[in-house]
This record gives C-alpha cells, sequence and structure tokens, in this order.
C-alpha cells in the first residue's frame, strides 16, 4: 500500500509545440520559489514538445495552488499547457 | 522512495484530468441527527441547524483545499442526515416542514449544494411520523432550496408498500403543482426508493441510515469522459476485451477516489464510509453515459442491444472499482438519468429512446427512472403504477432501484422544462394513457418474494 500520502513531490508535464526556452522559463518559475528540480524527461516528435517533470517542494515558498497559477499563466505566455499535480495522485491511480 | 511512474501513465492521469472530466462527484458528510430531538419542530430544527453548522464546519473548506493541492476538481460538497420522519416522529405536517427550513438554512450556512435525509423508510408500513412527513414534502421542496427528501417503500425483504405508492403519486403532483413556476423543480428533488442505500452520497437519494456512525465521509466519484475515452480508443475489441478495458479504467478513477477521501477523513477527523464508484452523467458534452453506450456501438441509446450493453458496463464498472478500494459502496454503477445526460436527452428527442425502453435498462442498471419528464396533465395513479413498476424490478432483482420523475406542470409531450446547472433540461417524455387506476386503488402490500427467504 502507498504509504506517501501528502508528500512534498510534484509532477510537472508540459505538452505544446516545441520552442526556445520552454525548460528555462519553467525552471525560473522553480527556482525562485526554492523548488528542487529532481527529473526531467522529455521528447520532442515532429515538433511536438512533451516534458514530464518531478519536483520537490519541501523547500518551496509557494504553496502547489499558487505555483500552479504561476504555471498556468507562463503556458498562456508561451502557448504551452501546463498542469502541476501532486505525486500521490500517480501513485495511488497507477500502483497499489 | 525512487519515483516508478512511467511517462506514459503520468500522461494518462493527466489527460483523464484535464480532457476528460475526472472528477470527485461529491464528498457528502454523513450526520447522525437523532439527539437533536426537542420540544417542538422549530426548537428540534434549532438543535439540527446547530449540529450540522458544527459538524460540517469545515467541510466546504477542506474540499476546496484539497481540489486545490490535487488539482482533481471536487464538484459538489453535500450533507445526508438521519430521516427526518424518525426524528419528528410524533410531530405533525407543519412541525416537519419547519425542520425542513433549518435544513435548508444550515445547508446555506456551510456551503453545501444540497442536503439530503428529509425523508421516510415506510417500506412495510407507516408510523404517525412517516406520514406527517410525506405530508410536509410538497410545502417542503417548493419552499426550499437545497433539501432533498426521499421515500422508501419497498424492499426484497419486506414487499411493497402499496399504500405508499399510491399516496406518492398525489405527492408528486401535488410537488410539482406547488413548483409550477419553476417547471415542477421540487420534484427533482424528491426519489422514491426501493431497497434504498444507507451510505449513498448521491442526492438526491442521501441520506444518513440508521446503521451509520455518528459521523461519517463517503465519497461519489464520476467518470463518464474516461471511460467513454477509453471505449473509443478500442473500436474493433470485442466484448470480453472491451469489458477488461472499462474494468481498468474503473480501478484507476476508483484510486484517485480512494487518495481524496483518505485525506478528507484524515484533515476532518470524519471517519471515512464508503467510495462510490457512479458513472453520473453531466449535460456537459463528453460527460455522458448515454455516449459510451453509443460508443460500444449503437447508433442511438434506447435501440435493442441497449440493456446489454448497460448490463456490461455496471458489471464491468463495478469490478474494477471493488478491486481499487477498501469500502465500496452506496449505489456503485452506471447511473441512466435523462435531463443530466445529455446523449440520453438527444436519444429521447430523436425518438430513439422511450420510457419503456427507459424501464428495461433500469433492471441493469445501478438506479433506476432517474430526472424524466413527463406531461403535466399525467394522472396521479399513472404516476404510482411507474413508482410500483420500478419498486418490482428492485424487489425481485435485490437492487435499488428508484424513482424520480417530474410531471411538468403545463407542459406536453414534446415540449421542454428547464432545471439548470447539473439537473440540466429534458424533453417531456410520452407516458402511456392506458389507467391502472384500479389496480393502484386496491392499496396494501405486495408480499416479499419467495427468495426473501433466505435465512
Amino acid at each position: 500500500m502507498v504509504k506517501s500520502e501528502e508528500s512534498s513531490r510534484i509532477i510537472i508535464t508540459v505538452l505544446g509545440h516545441d520552442r526556445v526556452g520552454i525548460i528555462a522559463g519553467i525552471a525560473t518559475i522553480l527556482a525562485e520559489a526554492g523548488i528542487n528540480i529532481l527529473d526531467i524527461s522529455q521528447t520532442i516528435l515532429q515538433g511536438f514538445f512533451t516534458m514530464v517533470m518531478v519536483a520537490d517542494m519541501s523547500g518551496s515558498s509557494l504553496d502547489i495552488a499558487r505555483l500552479r497559477e504561476l504555471l498556468n499563466e507562463k503556458g498562456r505566455e508561451m502557448a504551452l499547457q501546463i498542469t502541476v499535480q501532486h505525486e500521490d495522485i500517480f501513485n495511488f491511480m497507477h500502483r497499489i | 522512495m525512487p519515483f516508478s511512474i512511467s511517462k506514459d501513465e503520468i500522461l494518462e492521469t493527466v489527460n483523464m484530468l484535464s480532457t476528460e472530466n475526472l472528477d470527485i462527484r461529491t464528498i457528502t458528510m454523513g450526520i447522525n441527527i437523532m439527539d437533536c430531538r426537542n420540544g417542538d419542530g422549530a426548537e428540534t430544527g434549532g438543535r439540527i441547524y446547530d449540529k450540522i453548522t458544527r459538524c460540517a464546519a469545515q467541510l466546504v473548506k477542506v474540499g476546496d483545499d484539497i481540489e486545490k493541492e490535487y488539482g482533481i476538481p471536487i464538484i459538489n460538497k453535500r450533507i445526508s442526515v438521519t430521516p427526518v420522519a424518525m426524528i419528528g416522529d410524533g410531530f405533525g405536517p407543519e412541525e416537519m416542514v419547519a425542520i425542513g427550513r433549518c435544513l435548508d438554512r444550515a445547508a446555506q450556512e456551510v456551503g453545501v449544494n444540497f442536503i439530503g435525509g428529509f425523508s421516510a423508510l415506510v417500506h412495510k408500513g407507516f408510523t404517525r411520523g412517516d406520514l406527517a412527513l410525506i405530508e410536509a414534502i410538497p410545502e417542503t421542496l417548493s419552499g426550499t432550496e437545497r433539501v432533498c427528501s426521499s421515500v422508501n417503500l419497498a424492499t426484497t425483504k419486506s414487499g411493497i408498500n402499496m399504500d405508499a405508492v399510491y399516496r406518492m403519486g398525489e405527492i408528486i403532483k401535488d410537488t410539482a403543482r406547488l413548483s409550477a413556476d419553476r417547471d415542477g423543480l421540487g420534484c427533482a428533488k424528491l426519489v422514491i426508493f426501493c431497497n434504498a442505500v444507507e451510505d449513498n452520497p448521491f442526492m438526491a437519494g442521501a441520506f444518513h441510515g440508521v446503521g451509520e456512525p455518528e459521523t461519517v465521509l463517503n465519497i461519489g466519484i464520476s467518470g463518464p469522459g474516461v471511460v467513454l475515452s477509453a471505449v473509443r480508443k478500442h473500436p474493433d475489441a470485442d466484448l470480453g476485451e472491451l469489458a477488461n478495458i472499462i474494468k481498468n479504467t474503473a480501478f484507476k478513477i476508483t484510486r484517485t477516489g480512494e487518495m481524496v477521501a483518505r485525506i478528507a477523513s484524515r484533515r476532518l477527523n470524519v471517519p471515512f464510509g464508503i467510495i462510490d464508484l457512479s458513472l453520473a452523467p453531466t449535460p456537459a458534452i463528453g460527460d455522458s453515459v448515454a455516449d459510451i453506450l453509443e460508443s460500444m456501438g449503437l447508433e442511438k441509446v434506447g435501440a435493442h442491444g441497449s440493456t446489454a450493453a448497460l448490463a456490461m458496463l455496471n458489471d464491468a464498472v463495478k469490478k474494477g472499482g471493488a478491486m481499487a478500494s477498501s469500502y465500496v459502496g452506496g449505489l456503485s454503477g452506471a447511473f441512466i438519468p435523462v435531463s443530466e445526460d445529455q446523449g440520453m436527452i438527444n436519444a429521447v428527442d430523436d425518438g430513439a429512446l422511450s420510457l419503456e425502453k427507459l424501464e428495461a435498462m433500469t433492471c441493469v442498471c445501478s438506479v433506476g427512472l432517474d430526472m424524466i419528464a413527463i406531461p403535466g396533465d399525467t394522472p396521479a395513479a399513472i404516476i404510482s403504477a411507474i413508482i410500483a413498476d420500478e419498486a418490482a424490478i428492485g424487489m425481485i432483482n435485490r437492487k435499488t432501484t428508484a424513482v424520480r420523475i417530474i410531471p411538468a406542470p403545463g407542459k406536453g409531450e414534446g415540449d421542454w422544462v428547464e432545471f439548470g446547472g447539473l439537473l440540466g433540461r429534458a424533453p417531456v417524455m410520452k407516458v402511456n394513457r392506458f389507467s391502472p387506476a384500479g389496480f393502484i386503488n386496491r392499496r396494501g402490500r405486495i408480499p416479499a418474494p419467495i427468495h426473501s427467504l433466505n435465512n
């Protein structure tokens, strides 16, 4: 049974057309908030950009709702779909 | 702990939440109000108000917080209470109405959109409290905004109380008449049950059963859009494979509910009761059970084959859900309301779906005839007979069935009723006009079936 309810790790996903500065833009927001990036995986298929990022919020100055707002704003600016989810959702849904 | 979820799994989850309308449909807090009895209706109502506003003070806030933190929409926060007929036993109808008003105020104060439990359990007969409560239903539902009412008038163990069936036909007519200016909206908040469950989190039929603890948290999750998308991805799968795909999907949906249930239960310090995994459609496009049935290969829901498709869907949803949570309960399955499901609305509008076919489908769905508008001049005896048929299906098949039907005042077949919001809109359906009055007027009690004798 998953024991990590209410852990401090989050998953950020980014979908959209590839362009310069996607990771930089997101990483800047995270760095300013004191959020540590643990893992990044990205693929580009025919110009379509998909990125999944695992980050640790334990030292964050923002709560997850505020971070989501900031990243959504960034997403609108760069024409990307950015989602921020708690790690627990994925653990619950895909692992027992 | 290392992170072991694959990218595809992450994207699948993100997709469910962002485009397929996966949501927690309701967090419903059940509250025992048996200890609130006092001198008269107003005093008892006052104590009920105090208890609800104390117990559920944080309910909406915790729901909203979880929604924000986890990014999972939690659509409704609701409350169910012990059937009011029991607390108010000995009171008259006016005092029952006073209690109803207090429930409405309490719901408004804590910010929940519906409160269930203006209910009576009369499957074997009436107490004086039951009779007073039933008398009070039309005025309560037309005069309050958030109160929901239910009456259980049959069970497999006790048979069908045909006196209650007779009476409820008239009560539904009266309720429609008193809310005639809103297309009979009062009736949308009234459910007539056979084999009602005590831990159902979904409105309008939720009440806090007598076997339940002091307070309890029941979670209703939904996700017709997620199942629809999974079915659409496999147009060539045979039905065995398709059942498996639906099972897997239902499992994932239920796990989300399990997580929210645990977090909410801990934060509110209220024990977790059950997860109700029901495919509960909304009027939103793509959030439709009818669309799932049609994506299985039916041209329109209501076509022959609809019952078989629904039976498979309902069963696969339960199997997936049962594996995913320690406690699955409530109604769990697929709802087939008309006004709340755009696909069902279209099928009625196109003449593909009749009341008779819907009745057949309720033999295999999770509940019954739900949110159906019929002509306003339908006689009470016909409404009673619709209830009797549905109760018979539930009684014989050992399942919950329900009727939530709206005889829309001043409207005839082909007209539309508009309730707005989650309750949606619906075309008025054709009703068989041959009279069942002779049968309904006999009253009495239909005995429990032979298979109730299983001790």
